[in-house]
């Protein structure tokens, strides 16, 4: 049994400054995450850090940006926290080492991103992530905070009363995965998870091998609200092969998108007659597939990006990085030829329902970064959105885990008098198949008097020899392999009822294949085999909420496309869809957007770009 | 060592078949090599006609009887273009051998995870070309680095070097937020650090060198060139950057490389290490003129 006063479940970008921040609030404060910190999916990213910094920009024109981006479905006290603080939380990057571009005065350089009134997406190169990444592992470094890595949590231990807003999260239970042990992480005084997203719920996805809503499962299985999963970002410029990412600072620089028959698409049809190509992403992804589907895509799959006009010195000052990709994972020389890009999924603007402070609605649980949901971006990421998420929310709920007073939130979390339950009709039943017996289930406190972490190891090492005795059956990644597959084929980019219907019912086949699920490798060394099955089940769980809630919400917004309702329904649809586990029978209630800042309210306005 | 082939398992396709009229060309080539993967023929066929890579495998298991003495697995993967050295392990593990363990997660050369001694060389699986490569394809895990399980290795002695170069910026703690000045840097300096910021710790280097190998106090390639990017970042004070080449020219620092420029070439980053490394003698013996 480990014990600490904070622990931070993953180390990139959100883990990492929560782990930093409670440090600095006085709390002996662990991280405990399935990869060593540098290897976290947040050296991936590669366009920057938005951040009002300059003379003639303000934190409320980034905040209006950013509601107008969100489609109106982000809450307003989380955004404009966002924009107040991203400059003074940028700034703290910078004197810690980070190695941002800068002009020629010696100040750090700004570019333009899609969806922003002024260029203030501030940047590392076209490596932003990881020097975001590297610079805050060096700070962990510095401060001596303790770093169990490769060590794969399994599963929170959590109080089981039957309202989940009266649990505690007590700790946390994970293996190590050099020697298989099980083992009991007590958190006296905060757990806070930081996972990132769930991109692997999807086939072609930009989003690492690693992504597999490890924190999003747990938290949903252990009674916290799983928010807004429907809306899912697709990146308009992913290499086709492979899904890795070209980053929207091409187009910010000025790459221009080409179809097949050689026309600047976005202006030629129409798509987004001012912006063109740095209109919001998800317009220019469904741009994208509409130039293919009305067969005007190169190959019958994909676009265009040009950036050779920009000319060499450029591109090699600003986006090498994007050169070594096209040429490594595309054989494509971006100096000398356009490179082929096609939408991948990308980002989950959802996920564990969180207040301003980083708070569920458990008490002691803790969500930030990509795995939370604030909300800052309803129902579209604006670029360059995500870093200021990380080291905003990750501050705020290392500060308020340790114990710092932020005040009282204005976002409430949980099931409550301020909600409306759904009664739509669901193709099959969601939710626990019956025989994984793993999940938190109500007892009536037989827990509490043996102890929620002790029952919860119990549990996992349970789950582990089964698992691991079983020797025959089916195997993690034939599941897998047709989750992705059903969510790529139906809760994509286009989406109608049939389809999610399809994939609902899809999902549920997969959760009863899982059941006869078993680890071929009898190795308790470094078993891979193991993690993966048991991550599995955790993207099953994940991927039902995409689907219920796409299937739920009947209008467009964002990202979210339906087919049947094209249009963005005001009157019916200014709330949050949230997914609560209700111990294994999934139930959907809605909670109203909050619209009203510090000191205006955003009215809802047609978003043109 | 033992060799064995393993033939991938026949399967029916999942594809639904009313979704063909609808699929993507992406899930149709897919659709297509899964019912390719029926035939059986069809896979002799793809191998005669060479479409299929043969890779050899390095195999070490410290608990698993038949694995403790380490042997090489061949496994027949289908080529498609493009393909990986890691898409090659990653197919032969999902479709052949769940137990075949090996480090990776982003596909995309930026975690550093998944570097490999293929081909008597350091490089990272996911940016390597299977067709820029002779065959079989021997995967190994890194050399002079403790083998956990088949292609992991232990890194711990890696990062502690690394650690031991005092990775941070020094400056005193940060001031308080409303004093948060900008600190200026020139386009020049940040141009001057950018390669060595660069670094993934995959270790390749590490590996490479045979300094490295025999003197296991040395920092190594990796960690001297962490501390070239903030010895060379003029945001730094001198003092600072004195105390950083202290360091660096203690017994097992810059002054035991003898410039074989094996970890340069093997860098899957392209920094320039070696010439890193000799910038650092330099600016050493110019420190130490300067105090004499």
């Amino acid at each position: 049994m480990y014990e600490h006063d904070v622990l931070v479940v993953g180390a990139g970008g959100a883990g990492l400054r929560a782990a930093i921040a409670a440090h600095e609030a006085g709390a002996d404060t662990a991280i405990v995450s399935k990869l060593h910190p540098v290897r976290s999916h947040t050296g991936a990213a590669e366009g920057g850090i938005n951040a009002a910094l300059q003379e003639g920009d303000d934190w409320e024109l980034h905040a209006y940006d950013t509601m107008k981006g969100s489609d109106y479905l982000a809450d307003a006290p989380a955004v404009e926290t966002l924009a107040q603080d991203a400059p003074e939380d940028t700034m703290r990057l910078e004197h810690w080492g980070m190695p941002f571009s800068r002009e020629e005065d010696g100040r750090v350089s700004q570019r333009p991103f899609g969806g922003l009134s002024y260029p203030r997406t501030t940047y590392a190169g076209a490596e932003t992530g990881h020097h975001l990444l590297h610079t805050m592992y060096e700070q962990v470094v510095k401060r001596g905070i303790q770093v169990y890595d490769e060590w794969y949590v399994m599963n929170l231990a959590t109080t089981d009363e039957e309202d989940p807003n009266d649990r505690q999260c007590e700790g946390i239970v994970a293996y190590d995965v050099q020697s298989g042990n099980v083992e009991g992480f007590k958190a006296n005084q905060g757990v806070i998870l930081a996972t990132g997203g769930p991109g692997q719920a999807f086939d072609h996805t930009t989003n690492a091998v690693s992504c597999t809503g490890d924190g999003h499962a747990m938290a949903y299985r252990a009674g916290a609200p799983l928010e807004d999963m429907e809306f899912i970002q697709f990146h308009p410029t992913s290499l086709p092969s492979t899904g890795v990412l070209i980053s929207e600072g091409v187009r910010g620089e000025g790459g221009i998108l080409y179809n097949n028959d050689g026309e600047r698409f976005m202006f030629e049809y129409g798509y987004a007659n001012n912006s063109g190509e740095l209109a919001s992403r998800d317009v220019v992804a469904r741009a994208e597939l509409d130039e293919v589907a009305e067969g005007r895509g190169v190959e019958d799959e994909y676009v265009h990006l040009d950036m050779r006009h920009l000319g060499e010195d450029r591109i090699l000052d600003r986006l090498e990085n994007i050169l070594h990709l096209a040429e490594d994972f595309e054989g494509v020389d971006g100096l000398v030829e356009p490179m082929p890009v096609k939408p991948g999924q990308h980002y989950a603007m959802g996920g564990i329902e969180v207040d301003e402070n980083g708070q569920t609605c458990i008490d002691g649980l803790y969500a930030a970064g990509e795995c939370a949901c604030v909300s800052v971006h309803g129902g579209n990421r604006l670029g360059g959105n995500a870093l200021p998420e990380l080291i905003v929310f990750g501050k705020r709920a290392g500060a308020h885990a340790a114990g710092d007073d932020l005040g009282e939130p204005e976002i409430r979390t949980g099931y409550g008098d301020d909600v409306e339950d759904d009664d739509t009709e669901l193709p099959v039943a969601p939710g626990a198949s019956g025989l994984d017996s793993t999940d938190a289930v109500a007892d009536g406190g037989v827990a509490a008097e043996t102890g929620a972490l002790e029952q919860a190891v119990e549990r996992e090492r349970a789950r582990v020899e089964r698992l691991m005795d079983k020797d025959s059956g089916v195997q993690h990644a034939e599941i897998r392999s047709k989750l992705q597959n059903a969510m790529t084929d139906y809760v994509n980019v286009f989406r109608n009822e049939e389809g999610i219907k399809k994939a609902l019912k899809l999902i549920r086949e997969c959760r009863e294949e899982y059941q006869d699920v078993y680890v071929d490798d009898p190795s308790k060394t470094f078993n891979t085999d193991l993690q993966q099955t048991i991550e599995t089940r955790n993207l099953i769980d994940v991927a039902e909420t995409i689907a219920l809630g796409a299937l739920v919400r009947n209008e467009f917004r964002g990202a979210h496309w339906r087919q049947e309702n094209q249009v963005r329904d005001d009157e019916n649809w200014l709330k949050h869809t949230l997914v609560s586990w209700d111990d294994g029978e999934p139930s959907i209630f809605y909670r109203p957007v909050i619209l009203e800042g510090e000191e205006k309210t955003y009215e809802p306005k047609v978003r043109s770009y | 060592m033992s060799t064995q082939q393993q033939e991938p398992e026949s399967q029916e396709s999942p594809q639904d078949p009313e979704m063909k009229g609808t699929e993507s060309p992406q899930q149709r080539r897919l659709r297509e090599k899964e019912e390719g993967m029926v035939d059986e023929h069809a896979e002799e066929e793809a191998e005669a006609a060479g479409e299929t890579v043969h890779i050899k495998v390095f195999r070490y298991d410290p608990e698993i009887a038949d694995k403790q003495e380490p042997r090489f697995d061949d496994f027949h993967v289908p080529f498609e273009k493009g393909m990986t050295v890691l898409d090659a392990v990653m197919y032969a593990r999902d479709e052949f051998d769940s137990s075949l363990t090996f480090r990776h997660s982003c596909r995309q050369a930026v975690c550093g995870s998944d570097a490999f001694f293929v081909n008597g060389s350091q490089m990272l699986g996911c940016k390597t070309q299977l067709s820029d490569l002779e065959q079989p394809v021997r995967i190994e895990p890194l050399p002079h680095q403790e083998v956990v399980k088949d292609l992991v290795v232990d890194m711990d002695h890696f990062y502690d070097q690394m650690h031991a170069v005092e990775p941070y910026f020094q400056d005193e703690d940060t001031p308080a937020a409303s004093d948060l000045e900008e600190q200026r840097q020139t386009p020049e300096n940040r141009e001057k650090i950018k390669m060595s910021s660069r670094c993934i710790w995959c270790g390749a280097c590490m590996s490479s060198c045979n300094i490295a190998a025999g003197d296991n106090q040395y920092l190594g390639p990796a960690a001297i060139n962490k501390a070239y990017k903030f010895a060379m970042d003029d945001r730094e004070s001198e003092e600072i950057k004195e105390h950083r080449l202290r360091i660096l020219e203690q017994e097992h620092g810059v002054w035991r490389c003898q410039t074989q420029f094996s970890c340069t070439e093997v860098c899957p980053k392209d920094i320039p290490l070696t010439e890193h490394i000799q910038e650092l003698k330099r600016e050493a013996v110019k420190k130490n003129l300067k105090f004499w």
